[in-house]
């Protein structure tokens, strides 16, 4: 099974998706027909871009009559925010575990 | 090294340790030893040796790129689907060692991913801290 960190790292690595997904949260809903109109690129190019982002957890879609509606999911980027601070954590603390470790081993 | 600086991303942890290097070294190179402070694995302080860091949240894969002991101890560091390099360094004081540890080389369009979408994720800093001191 592929690691979902990896996938969303993958999926906003492209320019145009990610340009496509910016959109979506700073506009909210939005129909395929009209993120094409500024997206500068084919409407299939744009629904498959979409299509990553939905497998990515980082888009929905709501059908309503001939129209597919996508809105972003911002829940999906938690994984990715703040990579340095989160790691820098991390450290600290197996820091503070060596540091008990070296007190506890025999000289 | 600027140019450098643009390109990666790096997380740099330094401490004073108030042991000789030789002991922080058998520390950090020690099978059973690492798994005490930082996760299970099949750790062998030689240049090239593949293996993993295991822990209940996932699997990290690393490569021995320098072993130097009792000074220098570096590896490649790969989860989440970021890349990066750990180097360890130990410079002894007069009253131990001063223990270095540096996470870098994120490859450019990884540092894109997460930079460049900046609205909005604010919010998300706090959620994730709480689940982060949740982890530990």
């Amino acid at each position: 099974m592929p690691d979902p960190h990896a996938i969303l790292f993958r999926s906003l690595a492209d320019p145009t998706r990610r340009a496509i997904f910016e959109r979506l949260c700073r506009e909210g809903e939005q129909t395929v027909g009209a993120l094409t109109a500024r997206a500068g690129v084919s409407q299939p190019a744009v629904s498959k871009h979409l299509g990553v982002l939905k497998q990515a957890g980082l888009v929905r879609d709501r059908h309503e009559g001939r129209q597919t509606h996508y809105s972003a999911q911002l829940g999906a980027l938690a994984p990715l925010v703040d990579w340095t601070s989160q790691m820098a954590g991390f450290w600290q603390s197996r820091f503070d575990h060596l540091e008990d470790l070296l007190k506890r081993m025999d000289q | 090294m600027t140019n450098t600086a643009t390109e990666t991303l790096s997380v740099v942890v330094e401490r004073e340790v108030a042991f000789p290097p030789e002991k922080i070294w058998r520390a950090l190179t020690q099978p059973h030893l690492i798994e005490e402070w930082l996760m299970k694995n099949d750790f062998k302080p030689v240049v090239d040796h593949r293996f993993n860091f295991r822990a209940d949240w996932g699997a990290v894969d690393c490569q021995v790129l320098a072993v130097e002991p009792n000074k220098t101890l570096s590896y490649t560091w790969a989860a989440y689907g970021l890349e990066s390099v750990v180097t360890w360094t130990l410079t002894p004081t007069s009253t131990g060692t001063h223990l270095r540890m540096e996470q870098s080389g994120f490859r450019p369009d990884q540092q894109q991913a997460f930079q460049g979408a900046k609205f909005g994720w604010q919010k998300f800093f706090g959620n994730l801290e709480q689940i982060l001191a949740r982890i530990d």
